[in-house]
This record gives structure tokens, C-alpha cells and sequence, in this order.
């Protein structure tokens, strides 16, 4: 394994490393308010035992209210698949030091965020009671 | 600058490293945020399930109604709220650096407003648990 202090420097001239770090506060600010939001929701409105089909399929039903629930959704759904993946492969990068292992997992996680992203955005277009 | 040679020099220096609140913070953090991608996937997945249709979807609810899942999301409501909490934080010390004066203050403050959220909702989940069992 190559030591730390032997890595090469990221690649200069890019900017997507900066857009990385500054996308994860947007999205992590954003998401601290959102989420609090439906933990609080599920816990305390609507109670852990009573969660079931029917609470999820009348929430995103009526004309209005379903459409507001279903965009709420689709921004936690889009934002915590990048900002979680785009964390695993910070994680990668800092303990996987073999490039073909890392390419390899970094791949791997790129293929989950996109399957990750179309089963739930499917969801919450297509769902219909 | 330090050398990490191994993954033991990596274990034995993370555990003894003196970095003071600020390294117990980023490594709450870290591994906070694996285990929140981890039930993300898995949520997503059991969200997707509705596709089958009511009994179906129900039938699979009681993976998460097994009793040892309770405990499971009680660390989970901590690991969330942690992330979310500590990481405000950090956003509030990368955009505003002077207040990393205060770094051990607001990490305080944090894990008071970690522990209402934390109570808030395992307090109702026990409320819940105790009144529906006793319901049957």
C-alpha cells in the first residue's frame, strides 16, 4: 500500500473538486432542515407503528398536497443519494490507496447512485394508488 | 508530514491521535454518514417495494417491525441528527472562521440540540411501542 504522504496531488485545472466541497454544505444544510422535518413527521405525527402502505400512497394522492409531497420527495430522494455517495467516495479515496481497487469501488458506487437515483425518482413520477 | 505505513499505524494513530474535540467530532461524523448511506440504499429499496402493490408492501414492513430493528433505529435517529447537527456546525465554521474560537462551546451546543431531537423522537417511539403493545 502506498503511504499518504506518497499520493499524488489531485490534479490541478479542475474545478470539480471545489464544486464538490461547496455542493456538500448546500445539499447538507439543506437536507438538515428537510430531514429533520420527516423524522420529526414520522415520529411524532404519524408514529413509527402506524407507517404502511396507506400512509405513504394517501400523502402522495391528492391534487395539491400529493404534488407538494412528491417534489419534497424527489429533492431529499436527489439530494441524499449524491451527497451520500459523493461521501463514500471520499471514504474510498482516504483508506483505498490501490488505484485499480479504488477505481474499481469508485465505479461501483457510481453505477449505485445511478440505480439508487432511478428507482426512487420512478417512484415518485409513477406511482399511482 | 506524518506517514501512515499501515493500516495498524492508521488504527493505533486515529485512536491515540490528541486532536481534542474537534477529531472525536470528524470521526463521529464519518462514521455516522457510512451508516446513513447504508439504511439509505436499503430505504430507497424498501420504498421502491410499494411497486407491488398494498399486501405486498405491508408483508415486507415486518423486517422493520422485528424487534431487534427498534434499538437499530434508536442509533440511527442518533447517527442522523448527529450528522445533520455536527455538520451544520462545520458549515457555520468553514464559512465563518472566526468562530472556531468557539469550536468547543458550539460542539456543546450541538450535542444539546442533538439530545432534544434524539429524545424527542426515541421518546415517542418507546410512548408509541409501550401503548401499542399494551393495546393487544
Amino acid at each position: 500500500m502506498k503511504a499518504i504522504g506518497q499520493m499524488p496531488r489531485p490534479k490541478s485545472g479542475s474545478t470539480f473538486e471545489l464544486l464538490s466541497w461547496f455542493y456538500m454544505r448546500v445539499s447538507g444544510l439543506l437536507m438538515a432542515l428537510m430531514i429533520t422535518f420527516h423524522l420529526l413527521w414520522m415520529h411524532l405525527i404519524v408514529g413509527l407503528d402506524n407507517i404502511n402502505f396507506s400512509v405513504v400512497a394517501d400523502r402522495w394522492m391528492y391534487p395539491i398536497t400529493g404534488t407538494l409531497w412528491r417534489v419534497f420527495d424527489l429533492l431529499l430522494l436527489i439530494f441524499a443519494v449524491t451527497h451520500g455517495m459523493n461521501g463514500i467516495r471520499f471514504s474510498i479515496e482516504d483508506y483505498v490507496h490501490n488505484r485499480s481497487w479504488q477505481l474499481f469501488l469508485k465505479t461501483a458506487v457510481a453505477i449505485l447512485l445511478l440505480f439508487l437515483l432511478f428507482i426512487g425518482s420512478y417512484i415518485v413520477f409513477v406511482f399511482e394508488v | 508530514m506524518t506517514v501512515i505505513s499501515s493500516t495498524k499505524d492508521f488504527v493505533v494513530r486515529t485512536a491515540t491521535y490528541k486532536g481534542g474535540v474537534g477529531h472525536a467530532s470528524w470521526i463521529l461524523h464519518r462514521l455516522g454518514g457510512i451508516g446513513i448511506a447504508v439504511f439509505l440504499i436499503l430505504h430507497i429499496i424498501d420504498i421502491f417495494m410499494i411497486v407491488l402493490g398494498k399486501e405486498m408492501f405491508d408483508f415486507f414492513l415486518f423486517i422493520y417491525h422485528q424487534p431487534i430493528f427498534r434499538p437499530a433505529i434508536w442509533g440511527l435517529m442518533f447517527g442522523i441528527f448527529y450528522h445533520a447537527v455536527n455538520g451544520v456546525r462545520i458549515i457555520i465554521h468553514d464559512f465563518f472562521p472566526s468562530t472556531f474560537r468557539y469550536q468547543r462551546e458550539m460542539v456543546l451546543g450541538a450535542w444539546v440540540i442533538i439530545g432534544i431531537l434524539v429524545v424527542l423522537t426515541v421518546g415517542m417511539d418507546i410512548f408509541n411501542w409501550i401503548t401499542y403493545a399494551g393495546s393487544h
